[in-house]
């Protein structure tokens, strides 16, 4: 029988240190929406999606109701567009077509986001491909709920730096499209390498041709959850340290597995993952930062951080792992700068730049996350970030992405604001010396030579 | 009806458990087990609760309890025992 300590710790979590499951995402299928014109394929993905996604809303609130733990966002994702619209689409303007069709099923199913707005493209690009490239920033001006992302690269492929030096450019489009809204097309543009066929969280979130019809996937997040276990043990060694983030990992985990299972059973439709992350909001008590500070750092960003994240990071997957039966997605911590509080007070107390940033993707999911960076930063400086980016992934076999939005008119010094669960960002220095000769060189970086494993 | 799991939080006041328990007898639920106890001033209260015979939907349970919280200024939960029991238990 559970004792009345059990049951207050559980709800003190979820009322003061904002415990939540952080997204349900369904991951639905459009392989079989594909036609020959394109209102024919605009017309099945709307009809699949619709019907497949129809209850999903109303399932996550009986859910957040009868468990009383808040659901945060129901969120669907899809197979990349590129395949889907391959046969139909002749110009980057078709592709903005179901662009608006996927934005119109999101609305109608009342989902915030639907991510798969993407092109896999790690080693080459079909024509496809490069339609589908040339029409984001067209597709992300357009839109409110559509999310993209494109593959460059992978720990097998290599990256490929025709795309790369691609992305740049189209970067710096969306944010000229997006101008009037400081440049927000670009939080909802993600590059990755190493990128997860069945990762649940926004903006990088697609539907992957290896998995089922329709799978459910959720992220477990619990920022201040760690936060609050930790301060428990303040003074106390690594070893102590570890157990009470791992234990807590465990706890929060568990939820989302009920969630999930309950999801799933409700909705009739298979369980995927759970995605473990630490996930934070720009809300007071649900930060990655504080947890970092907690540890025993001044700021994040001061010597000592990418130790400290390596060990938060790798006691949240071993609690983690224990609790579910599939793990998946992008597991690990996030560190955005702009959904997270006390990141933001780090890059304005001068604790956290760029290349700290960096250094800390090594050892966490997911990248360089929510950096709004001057408007006037070159191309190539965007692409050669993320170049040096994709090369952590390839190298250390792991996911690493960018999520960079250059806004125009901004400087260092000016913040932007993106309002909701995107928060705020200061504009952070960009390394100015060049990289245009390197970026110009075209053609893809080699696979490295420990991906030779067979 | 899954077993429940009623939770108060409030200042503590005469009544309270009286109030909590009328609702459920009129709805025909069952009380398998009460606790409580009092951390820094605070009343903590927890039912577990089953029944048979099911007039009322989940939410609306939960939603009623929790007006009769605010009635009485105390903060009423209904969850189902899964979220505990999956927390806390391997």
């Amino acid at each position: 029988m559970l004792n009345i300590n059990e049951v207050i710790e559980t709800n003190k979590m979820i009322h003061e240190m904002n415990l939540d499951v952080r997204t349900i995402t369904m991951g639905i299928s459009l392989l079989d929406c594909a036609g020959d014109s394109l209102e024919e394929v605009c017309e099945n993905i709307y009809n699949k999606i619709t019907s497949k996604a129809k209850n999903l809303v109303k399932v996550g609130k009986e859910i957040e109701t009868e468990f009383g733990i808040p659901i945060v966002n129901k969120r669907i994702s899809v197979t990349p567009i590129a395949l889907v619209g391959g046969r139909c689409c002749k110009e980057a303007s078709d592709f903005v077509r179901i662009a608006r069709e996927l934005d119109r099923c999101a609305r109608e199913v009342g989902v915030n986001f639907i991510g798969g707005y993407s092109a896999l493209v790690s080693k080459g690009m079909t024509k496809a491909d490069m339609l589908l490239m040339q029409s984001i920033p067209e597709a992300l001006a357009c839109t409110q709920r559509v999310c993209s992302s494109v593959n460059v690269g992978s720990t097998k492929t290599g990256i490929n730096m025709d795309a790369v030096k691609m992305i740049g450019e189209i970067i710096l489009e969306t944010a000229e499209k997006t101008k009037e809204k400081d440049g927000i097309g670009n939080a909802k543009f993600v590059v990755f390498t190493n990128a997860p066929d069945d990762n649940p969280f926004m903006a990088g979130a697609f539907h992957g041709v290896t998995e089922a019809d329709c799978v459910i996937n959720v992220g477990v997040s619990g920022p201040g959850v760690v936060k609050r276990a930790i301060e428990q043990v303040r003074g106390e060694n690594f070893e102590t340290l570890c157990e009470t983030i791992k234990k807590t990992a465990f706890k929060v985990t568990r939820v989302g597995q009920l969630v999930a299972q309950e999801a799933s059973k409700r909705l009739d439709v298979p369980f995927g993952i759970i995605d473990l992350s630490l996930a934070p909001t720009p809300a007071i008590g649900d930060s990655v930062g504080e947890i970092l500070e907690e540890i025993g750092l001044e700021y994040a960003g001061a010597p000592g951080t990418t130790a400290a994240l390596a060990l938060l990071n790798d006691q949240v997957k071993k609690g983690g792992v224990m609790a579910s039966s599939y793990v998946g997605g992008l597991s690990g911590a996030f560190i955005p700068v702009s959904e997270d509080q006390r990141m933001i007070d780090a890059v304005e107390a001068g604790a956290l730049t760029l290349e700290k940033l960096e250094a800390m993707t090594c050892v966490c999911s997911v990248g360089l996350d929510m950096i709004a960076v001057p408007g006037d930063t070159k191309a190539t400086t965007i692409s050669g970030i993320i170049a040096d980016e994709m090369a952590l992934g390839m190298v250390n076999q792991k996911t690493t992405a960018v999520r960079i939005i250059p806004v125009i008119g901004k400087k260092v010094g000016d913040t932007v604001e993106f309002g909701g669960l995107l928060g705020y960002a200061p504009i952070m220095p960009v390394n100015p010396f060049r990289c245009d000769a390197f970026i110009n060189r075209g053609g893809r970086i080699p696979a490295p030579i420990h991906s030779f494993k067979n | 009806m899954k077993k429940t799991i009623i939770t108060v939080l409030g200042k503590d006041s005469v009544g309270i458990i009286a109030k909590v328990c009328t609702y459920l007898a009129n709805n025909k639920i069952n009380i398998l087990d009460i606790n409580q106890t009092i951390t820094g001033g605070y009343f903590n209260m927890m039912m577990i609760v089953e029944s048979d015979e099911v007039h009322k939907t989940f939410p609306v349970m939960a939603s009623e309890l929790e007006q009769i919280g605010e009635e009485i200024g105390v903060r009423i939960q209904a969850q189902h025992e899964e979220i505990f029991e999956m927390m806390h238990r391997i």
